[in-house]
């Protein structure tokens, strides 16, 4: 058959952008096939760290691939705004957690030696704090700190800006931006796909699904298997202050504008990304223990999103076994591997088999267990 | 230059701003006292630093605001002015 594009992206969000982003230029033809503003949308509702501490537990695998995308970010960020003139906020001081209670800080540091001692992994530092050192680098710490732990790769940028940042550099390149066409069906053909969708149909020799949770009802449509299921976190944005945080937190940050966010919470409540009082008066609770001074600035808005969870917490990235030329890519964490899908993934999605390095990654993993 | 209406009553008190008096009438929001005392622009944006003062005048544009009593962030706009009432400016965001 013909094909309208050599590559069709289903998902126009940060995973989907990303890997678009790092697709663009090398002469393919390229569309994004996108719903649209009623999607469920995670790259619009995220937190925006760029996390590596605790990322390679169950996988050293996911570890090394996080700090590959810590690595490229300055890169991404520098080539977002040389193309679009988007300032995507980003800064990497490192990023601490900050533990309550002396039990919290024993079972993390428990679990990231745990972590760091599986064979193969790719070393990174932890530091652990104990309430002095932390109250150093954190000005205005609550007395309920215990401690924490400190990693030098993390860091944040502003999400939404990343977004448009991407959207903005796929628009001046020649990449075809569909939104409003959610996919219906995936149909493979002898050399190519071809692709239902809300706005019509669309043939393309391949195909990469970045579909967030649609991914679970579209990789079956091409042999891949991909089981993913929301997971609910919340959001406070604080008013803006002067800069009192240098660094981010894992669950509280300040913006490069001074907003003070609060994010965190995981809630397996199906597709609900209504806020609960009980969550957020829980978060803001546990922020004004970590920076007392938080109790006098005012809540602006709070939201809910829906994380892209796998069973086991890590990326799917896959070729299909019996389609070839069709990929799946999900995660939970597009802010922090947007760098990596853009550089590292996006140019092995060739149709020739996914290099070694993204075995650990395969669907199948979800087959061998279920078969256990 | 904002002039009061001559047919709206409502007794004189007097609130103090940055420091100075100023006088206004029960029932004026803070806004409408800044802008009969002159002052069109009393607070400079955390992100550029450029001039703010009451631009909607109804609630919706938190362009307008101003430290009352000690409490920062406050609709000049939306807020009634009280006799003793210390009024202060911003510049940038407030402090944590």
């Amino acid at each position: 058959m013909t094909h309208d594009v050599d590559t069709a992206i289903v998902g126009g969000g940060l995973v989907g952008a990303a890997i678009a982003f790092g697709l663009r230029g090398l002469g393919r033809r390229l569309a994004v096939l996108d719903e649209g503003d009623n999607a469920f949308r995670a790259a619009r509702g995220n937190f925006g760290l760029i996390w590596v501490q605790g990322k390679g537990q169950d996988l050293a695998a996911y570890g090394a691939w996080t700090q590959s995308s810590a690595r490229a970010w300055p890169e991404l960020a520098r080539e977002l705004l040389s193309l679009t003139g988007i300032d995507v906020a980003l800064a990497q001081p490192g990023g601490i957690h900050v533990c309550l209670t002396q039990d919290e800080l024993d079972a993390r540091v428990e679990r990231l030696r745990a972590m760091l001692a599986q064979e193969g992994f790719e070393r990174y530092d932890v530091d652990i704090l104990d309430r002095s050192a932390l109250a150093q680098r954190l000005p205005g710490l609550g007395p309920d700190v215990v401690g924490g732990t400190y990693c030098a790769l993390d860091g944040h940028c502003n999400p939404l800006r990343l977004l448009r940042a991407m959207h903005t550099a796929l628009a001046y390149s020649d990449v075809r931006y569909l939104p409003d066409a959610p996919v219906r069906t995936l149909e493979h053909r002898d050399d190519g796909f071809a692709i239902q969708t809300a706005r019509g149909a669309l043939r393309a020799r391949q195909v990469v699904l970045a579909a967030g949770l649609g991914n679970a009802r579209l990789a079956p449509m091409v042999g891949l298997h991909t089981p993913v299921v929301p997971n609910q976190g919340q959001l406070i944005a604080l008013e803006r202050v002067r800069p009192f945080l240098p660094l981010p937190l894992e669950t509280i940050r300040q913006t490069d504008d001074g907003t003070v966010l609060v994010g965190d919470a995981q809630a397996d409540r199906g597709c609900d990304d209504a806020v609960s009082t009980g969550v957020l008066s829980a978060m803001a609770a546990r922020a004004i223990q970590v920076f007392p001074a938080l109790r006098d600035v005012r809540m602006v808005r709070a939201w809910a999103a829906l994380r892209v969870m796998t069973p086991d917490g890590h990326p799917i990235y896959a070729q299909s076994p019996s389609c070839p030329g069709a990929f799946v890519a999900t995660c939970h964490s597009g802010v922090t591997l947007a760098a990596a899908h853009a550089y590292l993934l996006a140019p092995a999605l060739t149709g020739a088999p996914l290099p070694p390095s993204m075995a650990p990654f395969t669907d199948r993993r979800f087959d061998v267990r279920q078969a256990a | 230059m904002f002039v009061r209406l001559p047919d709206i009553g409502g007794g004189t008190i007097t609130i103090t701003v940055d420091g100075t008096e100023v006088k206004a009438r029960a029932g004026d929001s803070v806004a409408a006292a800044l802008a009969a005392g002159g002052r069109v622009s009393y607070r400079t944006t955390p992100v550029s630093g450029s001039r703010r003062g009451a631009y909607c005048a109804m609630g919706a544009c938190f362009e307008c605001l101003v430290t009352i009593d000690g409490t920062p962030n406050q609709q000049a706009c939306v807020v009634r002015v009280s006799p003793g009432m210390q009024v202060s400016t911003q510049r940038g965001a407030r402090a944590l």
